[in-house]
């Protein structure tokens, strides 16, 4: 029986934790950066859909169907291996997190849309009517409650974005799946790896989905009104 | 170091694309029944079935897909088999499509209202007849755009066969980048290849959830 013959040997995987450990640590320092800085592209751009100027409704549109509609692999390439004949020369963690950023801003600029698309009218007629200025109407009263709409499909998209990343390893950003990589090379205990490498990802996606969720209405969009100015 | 002409790069793209279509479409059709099969199991078994199906769709949805992609390979190379990428790229990118579409259509049918069950149990109809009957009719109008829609996402899924090998446009597109050090023209131009095949799809996608809106 060949299924017989097959042994697999874990341990010889778990040993190199260290390595497992920091390729983890750098998939979710790459997935907290890009969130931050895709998040806030993302809000930018939906804004620049639903009240820019006709050119900027256009340029967003643009970036948003030319992103969504391309792999992030070739994006990733595109920006680690074509810009260098631009001169811009970027390390590939610089590079994984641009392509990240790019890579969620575009998703999360339509997810964002659609959330202030679903603003009541009543809403943007009062907040009018208290004089406040249109960066305030969208910054106190469209946005908060816009981004608690659609919270769950941006949480969802963030960890699509995090998945994603094991194709950073790729272009040699030391992430998660890098460190797979160099244990497979190492070892040659290929099935193993790469087994103990999804099931890391799994709890990572699993808690990122989580801390996201309890993070979200405390930070973002909670009930208690906006403090300030 | 060799010459390449734009268009010699994009004939040869283009060529290569035929690849990643074809690819796409049997990862497609075989998720479609594999997930099939699974929202089946889900309405059909009991607990049980459920809570597996459910684990199924979460290892798939939590997993990078390129981590399937290195499982399929390396996973049939412990039985010995000889293992070919259209075999792996196929067989995972079938698995991963699975798990979305599972997910995507048992959506659709939670939207039908339980009234509609009921109905067609008080009419004393098999599971079989309730499904092909009442509920699948109604079901499908709904999940025509999201399905759609993810076959954007499968076509992009695609790319990452490249990596274990299977030559199609993205890996097609680095093996010319290494002949002719042309990277940013080379990538460009996959890009745009992608672009030409997903768009059209994205863009009826959105056409049909327009109308099915409009419909409602």
């Amino acid at each position: 029986m060949a299924a017989a013959m097959i042994q697999l040997d874990f341990a010889a995987v778990l040993v190199d934790w260290p390595l497992l450990l920091r390729g983890a640590a750098l998939t979710l320092a790459l997935t907290a950066v890009a969130t931050v800085l895709g998040g806030a592209l993302g809000i930018a751009c939906a804004r620049a859909r639903t009240h820019g100027p006709t050119p900027a409704r256009v340029l967003a549109a643009a970036y948003v169907e030319l992103i969504r509609n391309t792999p992030f692999i070739v994006q990733l390439f595109f920006i680690f291996f074509g810009l260098p004949s631009l001169g811009v020369r970027l390390s590939s963690e610089a590079a994984s997190v641009i392509a990240m950023t790019l890579n969620l801003g575009a998703y999360a600029a339509e997810i964002v849309r659609a959330g202030i698309e679903a603003t009541p009218l009543g809403q943007l007629e009062a907040a009018r009517s208290l004089a406040l200025t249109e960066r305030q109407v969208f910054l106190r009263v469209v946005l908060p409650p816009s981004l608690g709409r659609v919270w769950p499909a941006l949480v969802s998209q963030v960890v699509i974005v995090m998945l994603g990343s094991a194709v950073c390893g790729q272009i040699a950003a030391q992430e998660l799946s890098y460190s797979t990589n160099l244990i497979m090379s190492r070892n040659f205990r290929s099935f193993e790896a790469n087994f103990v490498a999804a099931g890391l990802y799994l709890a990572m996606a699993v808690a990122l989905r989580q801390a996201l969720a309890w993070a979200g209405p405390r930070w973002l969009f909670g009930r208690s009104a906006p403090r300030g100015s | 170091m060799v010459e390449f002409s734009l268009w010699q790069i994009l004939g040869n793209l283009l060529l290569a694309a035929r690849w990643t279509v074809a690819l796409s479409l049997i990862a497609f059709a075989g998720g479609g029944v594999v997930g099939l099969a699974l929202v089946t199991a889900r309405l059909r078994g009991g607990r049980g079935a459920s809570l597996a199906v459910a684990a199924y769709v979460q290892v798939f949805q939590g997993t990078p897909l390129l981590i399937q992609l290195f499982l399929a390979y390396f996973g049939l190379g412990l039985f010995g088999i000889d293992v070919s990428p259209w075999i792996a790229a196929g067989g995972a990118l079938t698995l991963y499509a699975s798990a979305y579409l599972a997910e995507i259509w048992r959506g659709c049918v939670d939207a039908i209202p339980r009234g509609q069950w009921e109905a067609a149990d008080s009419l004393a109809l098999s599971f079989g007849e309730k499904l092909r009957h009442v509920v699948a009719p109604q079901a499908l109008r709904i999940a025509v755009a999201p399905t759609v829609g993810f076959l954007v996402q499968v076509i992009k899924g695609t790319a990452l066969a490249s990596i274990i090998g299977f030559v199609e446009l993205t890996k097609t597109g680095t093996m010319i980048t290494n002949a002719t050090f042309r990277p940013f023209t080379v990538y460009a131009c996959v890009a745009l290849m992608y672009f030409a095949l997903c768009w059209p799809v994205s863009a009826c996608s959105r056409r049909l959830e327009t109308r099915m809106r409009r419909d409602r």
